[in-house]
This record gives C-alpha cells, sequence and structure tokens, in this order.
C-alpha cells in the first residue's frame, strides 16, 4: 500500500478513484503518565509518554484506513491528512483521513 | 506570607529548570537541523525537480510540550494586558522545529532526499471540560511525502 500526502503517487499514475476512506482512535491517557506529566509541568519540555502514546494512536488510525482502503480494492492512499483533537477530559482522537485509489 | 512560599518555590523552580531546558533544546536543534540540511522540505504539492523518483513514503513527525510553571504564571500575566505571549511562542517554535527535525530523521531512514507537501499541524491536549485551567499541552504535527530518488546510475 502507497501512502502519500501528494495527490498523485510519485512514478505511478492513478487509474481509478475509489472515495474517501478514514481511520481513527480514541485513547484516553494513562492515569500513571498523567501524574508524572503533572510534575514534569512545573518544569515543562516534551512529555515524552504523550508523543509515544500519540504516535501509537495515529499509526493505529493510519492502520485502520489502510485497512477500509484495502477493503475497497485499492493499492494506494493519496492526499493523507491527520487530525487530532480533544474530545474529553483525558482522551484524544487522533483520526487519518484520505483519498483510495488504484495505481498503476 | 508562609501561603506564598510553595507558590514562589515553584516559581523559581519553573524559570531556572524551564531556561536550562530550553536553552538545551534550541542548542540541541541547531545541531541537528544542521545535519539534516541536506533534505530539503517544501510545502508545495508538485515534487521538486532534479532526477527521477523512485517513490515516496508518508513521513510524520510529532512531539508532545507542555509549558512550565513560569510561563504559566507569565503567561496569566500577560494576558491581563494583552500583546505577545512570547514565553508560548518560544514554546510552540521549539515544538514545532523537534517535529520537523524528527519528520526529516524518518525520511533520512528511508533514503529520501526531499519532503514534500509538509503540512504542520498544532493540537491542543489542555482543554479541561470541568471549567478549571489546565496546565497547558499541546502536540505539535509535521507530515508530508518524501522521494526516494531513482540509484544514481555510475557516470563514466
Amino acid at each position: 500500500m502507497e501512502l502519500t500526502t501528494l495527490e498523485t503517487v510519485p512514478g505511478k499514475t492513478i487509474t481509478r478513484h475509489l472515495g474517501l476512506v478514514q481511520g481513527s482512535t480514541v485513547r484516553a491517557k494513562h492515569v500513571g503518565r498523567d501524574i508524572l506529566a503533572g510534575l514534569k509541568n512545573i518544569v515543562g519540555g516534551e512529555l515524552k509518554s504523550y508523543t509515544a502514546l500519540l504516535a501509537e494512536s495515529r499509526n493505529e488510525a493510519l492502520d485502520r484506513m489502510i485497512e477500509q482502503a484495502r477493503a475497497a480494492g485499492a493499492n494506494a492512499v493519496v492526499n493523507i491528512r491527520f487530525a487530532t483533537s480533544n474530545i474529553a477530559a483525558g482522551a484524544a482522537e487522533v483520526m487519518a483521513y484520505g483519498t483510495a485509489v488504484v495505481v498503476s | 506570607m508562609e501561603a506564598l512560599l510553595p507558590f514562589l518555590l515553584l516559581l523559581v523552580v519553573g524559570y531556572v529548570a524551564g531556561r536550562a531546558n530550553e536553552r538545551r533544546h534550541y542548542r540541541e536543534l541547531e545541531t541537528l537541523e544542521a545535519t539534516l540540511e541536506d533534505i530539503a522540505v517544501s510545502s508545495d504539492r508538485a515534487a521538486v525537480e532534479g532526477g527521477a523518483v523512485r517513490g515516496g513514503v508518508l513521513v510524520v513527525g510529532s512531539v508532545v510540550i507542555a509549558e512550565d510553571y513560569f510561563k504559566r504564571v507569565a503567561a496569566a500575566l500577560r494576558s491581563l494586558v494583552g500583546g505577545n505571549l512570547r514565553s508560548y511562542e518560544s514554546l510552540l517554535e521549539r515544538g514545532r522545529r523537534e517535529a520537523i527535525v524528527r519528520m526529516k530523521e524518518e525520511a533520512r531512514r528511508h533514503g529520501a532526499t526531499h519532503v514534500v507537501n509538509v503540512r504542520l499541524e498544532t493540537a491542543s491536549l489542555s482543554e479541561d471540560f470541568s471549567g478549571r485551567r489546565p496546565l497547558f499541552s499541546a502536540e505539535l504535527i509535521a507530515y508530508g511525502t518524501a522521494l526516494v530518488p531513482e540509484p544514481r546510475q555510475a557516470a563514466g
């Protein structure tokens, strides 16, 4: 599966458009991580556990998107975009979406 | 006066540690950016000229950053009079540069020379639904398509 943020796949041509595909995950923050993050908030800087948590969620959202594209018969997803939003205290949604296409 | 003591302590710790962190981070960023200088990054949609491309790979870099206690107080005071929240500007700038560096590192692992159609995003993670003002943290993301060049033919 080819993944790109461009409208085309470099070096290939799109033969068919299969429409929008998307995948998302909602992850709750870990309480233990939250306490550590609270301490970290005194001195500031990177919250490594959250960076990892959200990166993990993003990969899962991507996987779900890829699954959907595969089910539609695509071999590439173009114009991929990510979005993250805080939907409730302590939970974040990570979403990936794009256009499923067939390239050759 | 005694009631103020924990607050002042946090303020001092936040200021000293936060400043040290920030300086170190800027130095790190400068060295990392220098080593990744040869990877061109653009927000253009079209692939840049210069040789055949074997393929494109999705690359992502992200970081979650938080304010320190001093920045929080400085920002709270600043918002009374308005104007630039300089303490947050530097925080977000650092975060964004870090995200771009990580994206470029991933691009390098794929052997890419360019990253095109780069998008930058900021998501606040500190909206609190209880009404209490939480400590500010945000995720900064940079993502784009890394272009991997065709292996160069050995010239004469």
